[in-house]
């Protein structure tokens, strides 16, 4: 009862500062679908019909800004789905494949450059050692002999320090484990960032550019839809494609040229997942920090 | 372990494999025998890598006496360095003298090109394990459904199998070189 | 109601005039404070446009001058209404017409603040999102949450003390005891809470080692309690020679000695902090290495200023350890300037670059503001030294010219 009657005190209000909102943004020329996008309420405190309003609205949004037909979802995360990563350290040959492959799948600017994935290289004799870490090797080829090297992105923590400082909620873990961006409610403050001990989470400095031919029409709300200037993004685990009808893999895993990269249902006693946790020896990256990440570091040799 | 062993051969010989060297053709393939088998969790895998007009074999090797002695290849297939224990091995060891399109294994077993993993596993027990597991090569499709695999001779070479070196993608830019691109300041 | 409405109105329209009254002086001062803000003003322009790739910030050091200024200026208003402590426990005579000031410069402080979060954010558009009720606010587990409810309490608080008390000198009355003490004591914890709150702000990020040290909030308050008053005394000594303030020496050097306590307190955190690190000598020693060394034997940039940082901070605790010196006012105000240069680059370089650098995957980038970013905050303090300007003319009326109702009523006549 007590709730019911704040949500409508809430609801006033927010419909109020709405109307007072619309009316000062009216008288300085913005269009109906800026405005929109600049009252929208938070994604998890829409109801199915604001979604899919919006939903069309960016669909819209897109096709005016790259003249392209595009699908933007919001499909919500399966029971019984964990999702969790594993990747062969002995294995990886630091050839950015994965880098690239992301970066086109999830539609990351490439003026100003994001890359989700950041490969390390490190010293064999050193270790994971990041004070000896470069991520801007330019050799012939990879391997180099001496040279191991070491992809970060995010980790999916189950305690996700991120989402503990963000002010707004505008970042939260998702039932099925993927840590998920509104980009439409971030407020830009980089607490996040900050808080991240994986470098995971990257700030779009400037207005994204991607070129028309190269976006993925293929779009999750939550995802690699176009993102704007002043928000952050991340690794969502492909979650258009991990969550999708064909619940296909994701692109980095599907580009790796030598397979060092695993993807698959935690909570499925059969996936790849489960076989390497039970059977390789797996290095937690920073495990002191107790952010307890879905994504394995492994030795399959 | 056994049993799982014991049980992902029968699924993978329960495959109709294909030898053909155009990839379109083998989702279709995939396809239909998925079909056919809808209790069993498939997994396919992706065609051998021949090289162009070299299979069927036989084509050449029909009309040629088989030479059981160990030499260096001279008249053809000299493009073909083996790099693979290659002092206790040759070519006879593996593909069969008789049957030019088939391989064998150790036993005498014949097998299809198609079936070479069988053949790899011989001697690399534990990779072949974790190939069939899902952990060792390259998986690609549904993490929950259909998925496919390649075979062992799609990233390693069989006569040199040490991955080759690639030449990696540009490194990505540096802090200080992300500008403003676009406009003057004021 | 009505007459209170009047009389408010009066007491507004009476404090414009006096704002609008000034010798040549006060107006170019005021003019040059205008300038500084059109130039920042259009500076932010840019930025709102290009978005924030016209700063020097990056995914590697995401957060930097402006949230070095904002820290600082926090301490800076925690600091000033500390002064209240000892006027209002002790009932200390002198002191006392001095916390109108610091209550004053807590304000423009506090304003200043708010303006730095705002130029840092990407999407100043959206900050409707975390204010109470129609945005959605992250309590309690973000600090960030925490920090805006309390530096917009402490202003509010801060304000009402101050109107409240200015107002009442404008009616001549004693002001309200009722509402101006239960809200001046609980701006004591308030101010403490501030700067805790912001110091929680780092110290919370377990991913940043540099900043993930329990004695991090005592430091800052230890910091602040230097630097807040050291303006306060410089600002004293001008306002004494070129406006009708008065203050008696005794009280400045009250506030002289106390600070000497604060910066022994703060030198002392300090040492504590060095010698752990490089005591224990661990992997996360490389944070202070990179502010006082450098790092793969390249000499950092900003060693300098680390050094300069603990070099003032030290003699200028020397100064003020010596009541000969530190009664002396030329050697006070070298002092002052001294451990306001020492906690500034404290907060502004020595806390945050370090804690960025190298980054959480070993990076090293280095930061320097960008033009950009040096005019933007120029723009912010314009702002506050004009906000400050304004409210010590009015208040500096009130206090010393006699101006009130009865002046205006008198001059009606």
């Amino acid at each position: 009862m007590k709730k019911n009657t704040d949500l409508t005190r809430r609801e006033f209000i927010k419909g109020a500062a709405g109307i007072a909102g619309a009316t000062v943004l009216a008288s300085c020329g913005l269009s109906g679908d800026a405005l929109e996008a600049f009252l929208q309420k938070h994604f998890k405190e829409l109801s199915n019909d604001e979604k899919a309003e919006i939903l069309k609205r960016i669909e819209d949004e897109c096709k005016a800004k790259y003249g392209k037909e595009v699908a933007v979802v919001g499909t919500p995360a399966e029971e019984g789905v964990l999702f969790a990563y594993a990747l062969d350290i002995s294995r990886c040959i630091g050839c950015r494949r994965c880098v690239y492959g992301c970066c086109e799948e999830n539609n990351q600017s490439r003026d100003p450059q994001i890359h989700w994935i950041t490969v390390l290289e490190m010293d064999k004799s050193e270790g994971v050692n990041l004070e000896k870490a470069n991520s801007y090797y330019e050799v012939d080829k990879v391997p180099q002999p001496d040279k191991f090297y070491f992809p970060v992105a995010c980790q999916q923590c189950e305690n996700p320090p991120c989402v503990k400082v963000c002010p707004v909620k505008a970042t939260w873990k998702e039932p099925d484990g993927i840590v998920v961006v509104d980009y439409n409610w971030c407020i830009g403050c980089r607490c996040c960032i900050t808080a991240c001990p994986y470098g995971a989470r990257h700030f779009n400095w400037a207005e994204p550019k991607i070129p028309t031919d190269e976006l993925n029409p293929s779009m999750h709300y939550l995802g690699n839809r176009p993102r704007m200037k002043g928000c952050v993004e991340k690794c969502t685990f492909c979650i258009q494609r991990t969550r999708g009808e064909e619940k296909k893999y994701p692109k980095c895993v599907e580009v790796c040229p030598v397979g060092a990269r695993k993807f698959g249902n935690l909570l499925d006693p059969s996936s790849e997942i489960r076989y390497i946790l039970a059977n390789k020896r797996v290095f937690i990256f920073k495990e002191e920090l107790n952010t307890r990440p879905k994504f394995f570091y492994y030795y399959g040799l | 372990m056994n049993n799982y062993f014991k049980s992902s051969f029968v699924i993978l010989s329960a495959l109709i494999f294909f030898s053909c060297s155009k990839s379109g053709k083998s989702e279709e393939t995939i396809k239909t025998n998925y079909e056919s088998n809808k209790d069993s969790n498939l997994i396919a895998v992706a065609s051998p890598p021949f090289s162009e007009f070299i299979f069927p074999c036989s084509r050449c090797h029909k009309n040629i006496e088989p030479n059981h002695k160990r030499r260096e290849l001279v008249w053809a297939h000299d493009n073909i360095k083996l790099e693979h224990d290659e002092k206790n091995r040759w070519c006879l060891d593996c593909h069969d003298a008789n049957n030019r399109d088939k391989l064998h294994l150790a036993d005498g077993r014949l097998l299809d090109f198609t079936e070479s993993y069988k053949l790899c596993g011989q001697c690399h027990g534990p990779t072949l394990r974790n190939w069939l597991a899902g952990e060792h090569g390259k998986r690609t499709g549904s993490w929950k459904g259909q998925k496919q695999y390649l075979l062992c001779v799609n990233c390693h070479n069989p006569h040199s199998p040490r991955f080759k070196p690639l030449e990696p993608l540009p490194r990505p830019m540096k802090p200080s070189e992300l500008r403003d691109t676009n406009g003057i300041r004021l | 109601m009505i007459k209170f409405i009047r009389n408010f109105i009066n007491f507004i329209i009476a404090s414009m005039r006096m704002i609008a009254k000034g010798n040549i002086a006060y107006y170019c001062w005021l003019i040059l404070l205008l300038i500084l803000i059109l130039q920042g003003g259009f500076a932010y322009l840019h930025q709102f446009e290009k978005g924030l790739i016209v700063t020097n910030m990056r995914d590697q050091v995401s957060w930097a001058f402006y949230i070095g200024n904002f820290t600082f200026l926090v301490g800076v208003a925690a600091a000033a209404v500390m002064l209240v402590i000892p006027a209002y426990v002790y009932n200390w005579g002198p002191i006392k017409e001095i916390v109108v000031y610091g209550e004053l410069l807590a304000v423009a402080a506090i304003s200043m603040c708010l303006g730095f979060v705002l130029v840092d954010m990407g999407r100043p558009d959206r900050f409707w999102h975390l204010t109470p009720i129609i945005g959605i606010m992250n309590f309690p587990s973000s600090l960030l949450a925490w920090d805006a409810i309390v530096l917009n309490i402490y202003l509010l608080v801060n304000l009402t003390v101050v109107t409240n008390i200015l107002y009442s000198l404008f009616m001549k009355k004693h002001y309200n005891h009722k509402i101006v003490l239960p809200l001046v004591i609980f701006s004591i914890p308030m101010a403490v809470s501030i700067h805790t709150v912001t110091a929680f702000l780092y110290n919370g990020m377990a991913a940043r080692p540099y900043w993930n040290s329990a004695i991090l909030a005592p430091r800052f308050l230890a910091s602040a309690f230097c630097s807040g008053p050291a303006i306060l005394l410089i600002l004293f000594q001008v306002l004494r020679k070129t406006t009708s303030f008065r203050i008696k020496d005794e009280a400045i050097h009250k506030v002289a000695e106390l600070m000497a306590y604060a910066m022994f307190i703060n030198l002392f955190l300090f040492f504590a902090e060095v010698f752990k690190e490089y005591y224990s000598n661990t992997q996360h020693i490389v944070y202070m290495n990179y502010l006082f060394f450098g790092l793969n034997g390249k000499m950092s940039p900003i060693a300098i200023w680390g050094w300069l940082s603990v070099l003032f901070g030290v003699i200028a605790f020397l100064i003020f350890l010596f009541p000969k010196t530190r009664k002396n006012f030329v050697a006070m105000n070298i002092g002052c300037v001294m451990i306001y240069t020492s906690v500034y680059i404290e907060k502004g370089i020595a806390l945050i670059i370090p804690g960025y650098t190298p980054t959480v995957l070993g990076e090293i980038y280095e930061y320097f503001p960008s033009i950009h970013e040096l005019r933007i905050s120029a723009a912010i303090f314009g702002v506050g030294f004009l906000l400050f300007t304004l409210m010590i003319k009015v208040s500096n009326s009130l206090l010393f010219e006699e101006l009130s109702i009865e002046t205006i009523k008198n001059r009606e006549q």
